[in-house]
């Protein structure tokens, strides 16, 4: 196939599936639940059309049988909360208070969704886009600010927030989910490890290799894979001939195509995923379906690649709409309401503000610290020698 | 204590691991039912089961990134790279994550991974068997690279990688797998650290830095010179990162002379970063321009060729002369 053929090919088929559920393996028949099985190829599961209609789905539905009109009201409260989030640190780096922010507007459903299905003791390795993950991880305001503000490599603690440190080369943590996952095995412990990565990083052969780790080991992780059709400017049609999720079962590892638009059906997914991860029945694929309606980051200019009509096509398939559609519908979603849950994501975002301008360049010298468990005599040396130098400028030295 | 092949004595050294830390695991290619290629991990897959002695598949960068995961859980991950030249596929876990990730998370997550390679050459073997990629290593800040060059060193120091909270990248010189030693296991560890070079011949005129493959070599040098009655200062440097400088130099203040010596090319190599160093530090001290004596700055060659490539004795004790001001190979050369 020519360059420019794969090229046009901006992004896949996204057609929702009507048809029946599949055949179950035989040991998820006996758990007495639904285990993720391909159907129709290509199809995408969803629960809620970009309307605000509910879709009923015999295989989905169990799985979000918890999930009432408040319980979803908390959903989109937090998808308006990341949205205006992400509005506001877009603002910040315009303004210079940001080096860098990679805005995650139009896939707030694929991380809200999969990000409320996990656990406490449940570990998420992501890649840099993932700040409503990590808003649903507890991260504070002024540490999801650190790193693109630039003053620290990693915005919290990992092992307290139980969220990895995002990966910003390209698939390097599917691998890092896949030996925490391993070693939730051998810990004896039913936790689980979900990989956050995109579109592009499934070329990568970190990728590649984590799915072959953890289909050998049963390795309970949940490969999140968020298709957002771009991969900066190089669409997924370059990245994959079919649809991402038909290469996972190549893999021996069971997938799911998702609208990753759809917060309820990404929810189910993942917590059908988890639970086949609990019962020691390994990894799974999940591929929603969602769209970058940002740049890759505030430095990129999608004008240069992105056709205005696909934008728009996807503008129409909001995630956030969806469920306000729905919820009005049901009566549950007052103007009194939808003010104060606006009001909350101002707050927010007023606090992450405050947060990232509060933020000061690190002491000169904390250069030096942290490389090593304990300082080597040679760091100490360069250490020692810089002290002296910056000794000599007035006010250096700190 | 008893005699064993450096290669059993890693070998007991990792049993010794295995069995003081619960959190230790193992993991490569082929170390498990077949114990290695070169056996170092043999019988302990059968002694420690498949869970802790896992046999891997065939994917460098996944047996260190799943080894970083693995640290995340708070494992002590020790994996092998079957050979030097296999070890790039892994090189970004290694370079991107497995060194940065303590200094990245401002201490609060720790990496204690080991990573053993055989390396250098000398055993006539086909491409990507030979090489000496520490230079690479020991340039990334975060990582501690070490290497022995005898069995008592390949035990302690094996054992005190495990234990180390910082990865270590171990090179374990194939060539040596088989040259036997006195091993005293129950060696307490913490006299002597891994990171500290150490003098194995004393000598007044000429300070011969070498590690690995090539301490043995620089031994037989020291040896071979005093019938010429020069005396030679040999250092097993051990730690390539962070360097033992402290030792070098104070050796260089008696001797006023520098040989380095190692398989890997000269080009940014060790031995650059040492002659640099030193210079640095006891400039007025040196009688001659330091020498270096290493493998040339082209691809390792084929077996039959690899004599050509490897310093030798008799390449040693030429850098000597050169140091010396003694007739050598260059006297009289013009470019």
């Amino acid at each position: 196939m020519l360059r420019s053929e794969i090229s046009r090919t901006s992004a896949h088929d996204d057609r929702t599936d009507d048809a029946q559920a599949g055949e179950l393996d035989p040991a998820d028949r006996r758990a007495g639940v639904t285990g993720p099985h391909p159907r129709t190829p290509g199809a995408v599961l969803q629960l809620i059309t970009p309307d605000g209609a509910r879709r009923p789905d015999a295989d989905l539905d169990p799985w979000v049988a918890d999930v009432d009109d408040e319980r979803l009201a908390a959903l989109y409260e937090d998808m308006v909360v990341v949205r205006r989030l992400d509005i506001e640190a877009v603002a910040l780096q315009r303004q210079g208070q940001l080096g860098l922010w990679p805005p995650l507007l139009g896939q707030e459903a694929a991380q809200i969704g999969s990000g409320r299905a996990l656990r406490r003791d449940d570990f998420v390795f992501s890649s840099y886009r993932e700040s409503a993950v990590a808003y649903t991880r507890g991260v504070t305001m002024t540490d999801l600010m650190r790193v693109w503000r630039g003053t620290a490599q990693a915005g919290w603690d990992p092992r307290s927030i139980g969220m990895a440190t995002p990966s910003i080369v390209i698939g390097a943590q599917t691998l890092h989910a896949t030996g925490y996952a391993m070693g939730c095995v051998m810990d004896g412990v039913d936790s689980a490890a979900i990989a956050y990565f995109g579109d592009g990083a499934t070329s990568q052969g970190d990728v590649n290799e984590a799915l072959v780790f953890a289909a050998s080991f049963a390795a309970p992780v949940i490969f999140f894979c968020q298709n957002n059709q771009w991969a900066i400017s190089e669409p997924v049609g370059l990245q994959a001939m079919r649809p991402l999720a038909d290469r996972a079962p190549g893999f021996g590892i069971p997938s799911l195509r998702v609208d990753g638009n759809d917060v309820l059906a990404v929810m189910a997914a993942t917590r059908q995923a988890l639970d086949r991860a609990r019962r020691g029945a390994g990894p799974t694929f999940i591929e929603a379906v969602t769209y970058r309606r940002g740049p890759h980051t505030t430095s990129d200019d999608p004008s240069r690649y992105v056709d205005p009509a696909v934008q728009q096509a996807w503008e129409a398939k909001d995630p956030i709409l969806r469920v306000e559609r729905l919820l009005e519908r049901s009566g549950h979603l007052t103007e009194e309401r939808a003010t104060a849950v606006r009001s909350r994501a101002d707050a927010l975002a007023a606090e992450m503000r405050r947060g990232c301008t509060g933020l000061d360049a690190p002491p000169p010298l904390s250069v030096f610290d942290h490389v090593y468990t304990s300082p080597t005599t040679w760091l100490v040396r360069q250490r020692s020698q810089y002290a002296a130098y910056l000794a000599m400028f007035e006010g250096g030295g700190r | 204590m008893s005699e064993r092949t450096l290669a059993a004595a890693l070998n007991a050294g990792l049993r010794r691991a295995l069995e003081h830390d619960p959190k230790v695991v193992l993991m490569g290619e082929d170390i498990g039912r077949l114990g290695g290629v070169f056996r170092v991990t043999d019988g302990l897959q059968r002694d420690f089961g498949t869970e802790r002695v896992m046999d891997t598949p065939l994917a460098e960068s996944a047996i260190l990134g799943t080894a970083v995961g693995l640290a995340y859980r708070g494992y002590r991950p020790v994996v092998e790279i079957q050979f030097d030249g296999f070890i790039y596929p892994a090189f970004d876990q290694i370079v991107a994550q497995v060194a940065k990730l303590h200094y990245r998370t401002q201490g609060a997550v720790t990496m204690p991974i080991t990573v053993r390679v055989p390396y250098g050459g000398g055993i006539g073997a086909v491409e990507h068997h030979s090489e000496s990629p520490e230079a690479y290593f020991a340039h990334t800040a975060g990582l501690r690279v070490v290497t022995c060059s005898n069995p008592q060193d390949a035990h302690t120091m094996l054992r005190q990688a495990i234990a180390c909270d910082d990865p270590v990248i171990f090179f374990e010189p194939k060539r040596r797998y088989w040259v036997k030693g006195e091993v005293d296991e129950t060696l307490d560890a913490s006299t002597f650290p891994m990171d500290r070079a150490r003098v194995v011949v004393p000598g007044d005129d000429v300070t011969l830095v070498a590690y690995g493959p090539l301490v043995t070599t620089a031994r037989d040098a020291a040896l071979a010179a005093q019938d010429d009655g020069i005396s030679i200062e040999v250092v097993d440097l051990r730690s390539l990162a962070p360097l033992d400088l402290e030792t070098v130099e104070s050796s260089v203040r008696r001797t006023g002379r520098l040989v380095v010596t190692h398989e890997a090319s000269q080009h940014a190599g060790l031995g650059a970063e040492i002659a640099a160093s030193i210079t640095e530090r006891c400039f007025h001290h040196l009688e001659a321009a330091p020498a270096r004596v290493t493998g040339f700055d082209v691809p390792y060659p084929p077996a039959k060729l690899e004599e050509h490539f490897l310093p030798d004795l008799d390449r040693i004790l030429d850098a000597v002369d050169r140091v010396l001001g003694r007739r050598n190979s260059l006297t009289g050369w013009k470019a």
